[in-house]
């Protein structure tokens, strides 16, 4: 069922294999066989060596804050119906350089605008959770 | 040594249409408005012109253009793409077009429409995201407020900058466009009260940290610096010119890499200085891309007019605005008061500063900075009188 939220394909070429562990509830990173660099977002290429081999890293799902937003209308309404809602940029344990972008929430299932962007903090741990919206399975983000 | 375009070839004609909010005319007949009013400024003939450099966002295409105005053979034409990123990038490869004999006399432009279906591709709907927008957008970090918001909250929280120093840039801003009859804000003061008053639009951006939303068009011509010493208007030479993509740079989301907030200006600016034979110290005037205000500390550092993280201090005092200030900037009112035309507005206001007939004009100023946008691929032209 259309929620009216915008969402990724998951079947992008490059992202697939990261929605499909979303879906198994595992927060996976790419990592050039050949040099060992992780990457984010994925993409074919390893920017360090140039090898196209990589593989699926899982990582802890810990983090820390980098910055955050509160968005405000206007906005397409699906989002409108929720704001002030909060977007945060979480930089992850393994490599602070590679980060998500995601929303913090209350509890597992909890919705992006229940927590007071005021008590917001650059610099907070946060620990993934996994919401689905339609056949995606978004990584949002709890205080840790 | 390298031979570079420096001072080879010059603006030598402005046009623009008026600037409004739901323009009748189409983006098509816009553009060929303000060409065909830059080609009379520079008191030449539609044949003359047989250069073509545009927007890769721009509606109207070049062989549209070339048959609504009377161009003759064009041999050179160009399209740049990442939107605001592209303004600068036009005129120089223009520039170099001329500089190269590939063409004698270019035109360069941007026509938009705010309600255009092309200009605000955050609020289509719909279709599944590919590429580098779905690890953004799904979250409702939605329109280029947004993405640029998460930036200006990391800068605010490394640097220390403030809200103050945001209000000092769009404050500086306006007062330029209560100057300027052209200006979509000429008649509209804004004081800091309802600066801080203001509503949201992404936290901690509010309205008045926001570009306008425009319906307009302008166009440029250039040609050769020694064609400009015989036509009508006193020529802004293009001293140097330069474009960037840093690098592990993502558009927009630029979060992916090393250092978010080394921006695509500090690359720019490089080759920018290393071509020109002034410093940032020698520039008394700019024209900075401000399609939201934090973007104007990040340019000042990026271009050198200070140090990494002083550039919300560098806004104090009044050091933004004509005609006292350290570095009068945006002096048309830019895109948050006169009007958003994806930057090209700076490129005008450049030359005119260089013609010595800006509303807010710095009196004997040798050349004027004209940069396109933070954020995206840009680009950047230092022009001279």
């Amino acid at each position: 069922m259309a929620t009216g939220f915008v969402l990724p394909d998951p079947e992008d070429p490059d992202g697939q294999p990261f929605w499909q562990g979303t879906a198994r509830g595992e927060l996976l990173v790419q990592k050039c066989t050949e040099c060992g660099r992780r990457r984010l977002p994925p993409r074919p290429m390893c920017f360090v060596c140039r090898s196209l081999r990589h593989e699926w890293e899982p990582l802890s799902g810990r983090g820390t804050i980098w910055s955050y937003v509160v968005a405000h209308p206007p906005l397409l309404p699906a989002y409108a119906e929720l704001a002030p809602y909060n977007v945060i940029t979480v930089a992850l344990e393994e490599d602070p350089t590679l980060r998500l972008v995601g929303n913090l929430v209350a509890s597992p299932q909890g919705a992006i605008n229940e927590i007071d962007p005021s008590t917001i903090r650059i610099g907070e741990p946060v620990r993934v959770v996994y919401q689905q919206v339609e056949d995606v399975f978004l990584p949002r983000w709890m205080r840790a | 040594m390298v031979q570079t375009i420096k001072d080879r070839t010059a603006i030598v004609g402005l046009g623009q249409t008026a600037f409004a909010k739901g323009l009748e005319d189409s983006e098509l007949s816009l553009a060929c408005q303000a060409i065909s009013a830059a080609i009379d400024d520079a008191g030449l003939r539609p044949q003359d012109v047989d250069g073509l450099a545009m927007f890769s966002m721009e509606n109207g295409r070049e062989v549209e253009v070339a048959r609504n105005v009377g161009l003759g053979d064009v041999t050179f034409f160009s399209q740049i793409g990442y939107g605001g990123g592209a303004g600068c990038a036009t005129v120089g490869h223009a520039a170099m077009a001329v500089a190269t004999g590939q063409c004698e006399v270019a035109v360069a432009w941007r026509a938009r429409k705010r309600a255009a279906k092309a200009s605000r591709p955050w609020a289509q709907v719909g279709q599944r995201l590919e590429g580098a927008t779905q690890w953004s957008r799904p979250f409702g970090l939605l329109r280029p407020v947004d993405e640029i918001a998460m930036l200006a909250r990391r800068y605010m929280h490394e640097f220390g900058a403030t809200r103050d120093h945001l209000a000092n840039v769009a404050l500086a801003f306006r007062k330029h466009a209560n100057r300027n009859p052209r200006a979509t804000m000429y008649e509209k003061k804004l004081t800091r009260e309802q600066y801080m008053q203001a509503r949201w639009i992404s936290e901690p951006l509010c309205l008045f940290d926001n570009c306008l939303e425009t319906d307009g068009a302008l166009a440029v011509v250039i040609t050769s610096a020694e064609r400009a010493r015989d036509l009508k208007q006193k020529p802004a030479y293009i001293h140097a010119f330069a474009q960037s993509i840093p690098r592990q740079h993502q558009v927009m989301t630029n979060y992916f890499c090393d250092d978010p907030l080394l921006g695509p200006s500090w690359t720019c600016a490089r080759l920018l200085w290393e071509h020109s034979d002034f410093q940032p110290a020698d520039v008394p005037v700019a024209q900075l891309y401000d399609a939201f205000s934090p973007l104007i500390p990040l340019s000042l550092e990026g271009y050198g007019f200070c140090g990494r993280g002083e550039g919300a201090a560098f806004t104090e005092g009044g050091s933004l605005e004509w005609p006292g200030g350290r570095l009068p900037t945006n002096t048309s009112g830019g895109g948050m008061s006169e009007a958003y035309v994806h930057g090209f507005n700076l490129v005008l206001e450049g030359a005119r500063q260089m013609r010595g007939t800006s509303v807010c004009q710095v009196e004997g100023a040798e050349c004027c900075l004209v940069t396109s946008g933070e954020g995206v691929p840009t680009s950047a032209l230092l022009l001279r009188r």
